[in-house]
């Protein structure tokens, strides 16, 4: 079994908000001295699929679409346990929208060889969209399941929880699938062991331009986005919170059950 | 002139909560650029819903009956709503933000080389632009979206935007769809629904919501979350630390991957208010919070709170409640 989880690098997104700032003309978040990790539920995804190659055998690689620094979220997949990890890096396509980011990640995954299995994140750390998985099976013809947070093999076929508003579902696909991936308590990121990251270290990353997948130079790029950016605001919060005391917290529970009877909320 | 295609859902004679918002939406859109709202129903069988939704606002109620659209299953959706959206060529096509939605809105985007827009708090036509409101960064940021070509898929945030007015005897076109749908297009089966048990009101509806967190330290502790919620009628939830921990089930979360929640009152217990929590619930009228540490960021968006631990604090606040309510 092979599978591809495709990643994506983005700032910390849980860091505190006095440490948010965003640049007013690129609207993006900027990055000063942040750290930079691989979003939220694409670790996630790189779970689910160590997890299937300890039960199954086979191989895991990881895709990346980013700067050239991106190199250092392959670096911590491989420290995760990945076998081999591919970053394509190409200054113009990151700039294109998410169904351009689908048709690059799609011709990249192409030329490595169309897999078993797909995994991306479900919805990605920054910019929140949850598209990157539907969009991608479609780019590359293939079955699709969205929010998905186990992925089991049976009797030759995909078996996967996907997690709906009022529990989950069993679905039963044939491989090659593209699943994307949320979180729950069977597929929390492991910790890397240092020998992995001495080794990741060491390993070469394959890199690629937009020359080296063969594109369709229409669907990308900032030009080819269907949707664009205007204005960026953030929201003010003003702080009014009525901390209610009492010697105990016994009388401050007590203060505000009351507080709530007089507010009319209980 | 803005055409508004919506996929609607109804139980009955009756459109569905999200329903009402997707229409509330197409209609103040079409209304600002002349367009029309084409409402479609998929299904097995005809159903009732077509007076319903042309007092909601629909223009056209386009029905399409195939034995495939017996319930929701992805890849004949997608099919359909291809064909339906080459028929109708609307500009704006708008989906909830639901299970479905989610699914559905990026492969349709994909088949009609559309823009797709997801989680939107708002859209507004500006002239002949179209305008798509919504949250980056974890709601840290409100992003506004030019579609600078159409078609654009959208789909809507639930409890987020103003419902559809009903107007009795306003009425509109139906029109039959004929659709070209093969059994091969299917290439995924359900074979199992789980439902949580769900005692009580349902989370997204709920009027007063109860959620824990990392500071609750296990399952146990829901429990007391749960006696709470019972005595005020209301929903527990859960932050994503809570729910990836396997104290309580997914579908609990409360916040951008999660659920949205806008209740009257909403209590947050060991919950420290990571911006993404924060997504799913500050459109809660009263939000109270229970926390050791008093720097917590729940705290910037309470509007009543206590600094301490939950475990003492609880059962007197329980106790309290029973006796007051
Ligand atoms: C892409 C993405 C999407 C996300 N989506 C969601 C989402 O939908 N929903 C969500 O909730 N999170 C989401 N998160 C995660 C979010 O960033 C936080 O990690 C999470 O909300 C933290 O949960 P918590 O507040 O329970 O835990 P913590 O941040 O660890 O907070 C625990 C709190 O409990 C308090 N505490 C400890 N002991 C006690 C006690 N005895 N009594 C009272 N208080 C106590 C502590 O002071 C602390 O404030 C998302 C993150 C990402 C990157």
């Amino acid at each position: 079994m092979h599978t591809i989880v495709c990643i994506k690098q983005i700032i910390d997104p849980e860091i505190p908000a006095d440490q948010f700032k965003l640049d007013p003309n690129s609207m993006r978040q900027l990055r000063g001295g942040l750290s930079l990790v691989i979003s939220a539920y694409d670790q996630n995804a790189l779970e689910v699929a160590l997890q299937l190659r300890e039960k199954g055998g086979g191989k895991v690689t990881a895709l990346c679409l980013g700067e050239s620094g991106a190199v250092g979220a392959i670096k911590s997949a491989l420290g995760m346990g990945v076998d081999e990890g591919f970053l394509v890096s190409d200054q113009p396509l990151l700039e294109s929208d998410p169904c351009g980011v689908a048709h690059v990640l799609a011709k990249a995954i192409q030329k490595i060889g169309v897999p078993d299995l797909v995994l991306t994140g479900g919805v990605s750390g920054d910019t929140g969209d949850k598209v990157m998985g539907p969009l991608l099976a479609e780019a590359l013809g293939l079955p699709c399941v969205t929010f998905v947070s186990k992925v089991e093999v049976k009797d030759g076929k995909a078996l996967v929880r996907r997690i709906v508003e009022d529990g989950y579902e069993l679905v039963e696909a044939a491989f090659p699938l593209v699943a994307s991936i949320i979180s729950d308590d069977s597929n929390v990121p492991r910790y890397s062991k240092l020998k992995d990251i001495m080794a990741a270290a060491k390993k070469q990353v394959p890199t690629w331009k937009a020359a080296d997948l063969g594109l369709e130079e229409a669907r990308v790029g900032a030009g080819a986005a269907r949707l664009q950016v205007r204005d960026v605001s953030v929201p003010q919060r003003e702080s009014k919170c009525e901390i209610l005391d009492g010697e105990t917290p016994e009388e401050r529970a007590e203060r505000l059950a009351l507080r709530l009877r007089e507010l009319k909320v209980i | 002139m803005t055409d508004v295609l919506v996929l609607v859902e109804g139980q009955g004679s009756v459109p569905t909560q999200n329903t009402l918002e997707l229409l509330g939406a197409a209609r103040r859109l079409a209304d600002a650029t002349q367009g029309q709202v084409k409402a479609v129903v998929l299904g097995a069988a005809p159903t009732p819903l077509t007076a319903g939704l042309f007092a909601c606002g629909a223009d056209q109620v386009l029905r399409a009956e195939h034995p495939l659209l017996d319930g929701y299953q992805g890849d004949v959706y997608v099919a359909a709503l291809t064909q339906i959206a080459g028929q109708a060529e609307p500009q704006v096509i708008l989906l909830a933000d639901d299970s479905c939605g989610k699914e559905v809105a990026p492969r349709l985007a994909h088949r009609l080389n559309a823009g797709v827009v997801t989680e939107v708090l708002a859209v507004e036509g500006d002239g002949p632009a179209v305008l798509f409101r919504r949250q980056m960064y974890g709601g840290r940021t409100i992003a506004t979206l030019v579609a600078q070509r159409f078609p654009v898929v959208a789909t809507v945030k639930p409890r987020t935007m103003a419902p559809a007015s009903e107007l009795a005897g306003r009425t509109g076109e139906e029109i039959a769809v004929a659709l070209t749908l093969e059994t091969s297009l299917v290439r995924t089966k359900v074979i199992q629904k789980v439902a949580e048990e769900v005692r009580g009101v349902k989370l997204e509806n709920a009027r007063v919501v109860v959620s824990g967190g990392r500071g609750l330290k296990g399952p146990e502790p829901f429990k007391q979350l749960e006696e709470l919620a019972q005595l005020l009628r209301g929903a527990v939830g859960a932050s994503r630390a809570a729910t990836d921990a396997g104290w309580v089930p997914a579908s609990w979360q409360v916040g951008q991957t999660g659920k949205t929640v806008s209740p009257d009152l909403y209590i947050a217990v060991g919950i420290s208010g990571a911006t993404q929590h924060l997504a799913g619930m500050t459109g809660s009228k009263t939000i109270v919070a229970i926390n050791t540490d008093p720097d917590a960021p729940i705290f910037k968006v309470a509007h009543l709170g206590i600094v301490g631990d939950y475990k003492a604090i609880l059962p007197k606040f329980i106790e309290k409640c029973k006796e007051l309510t």
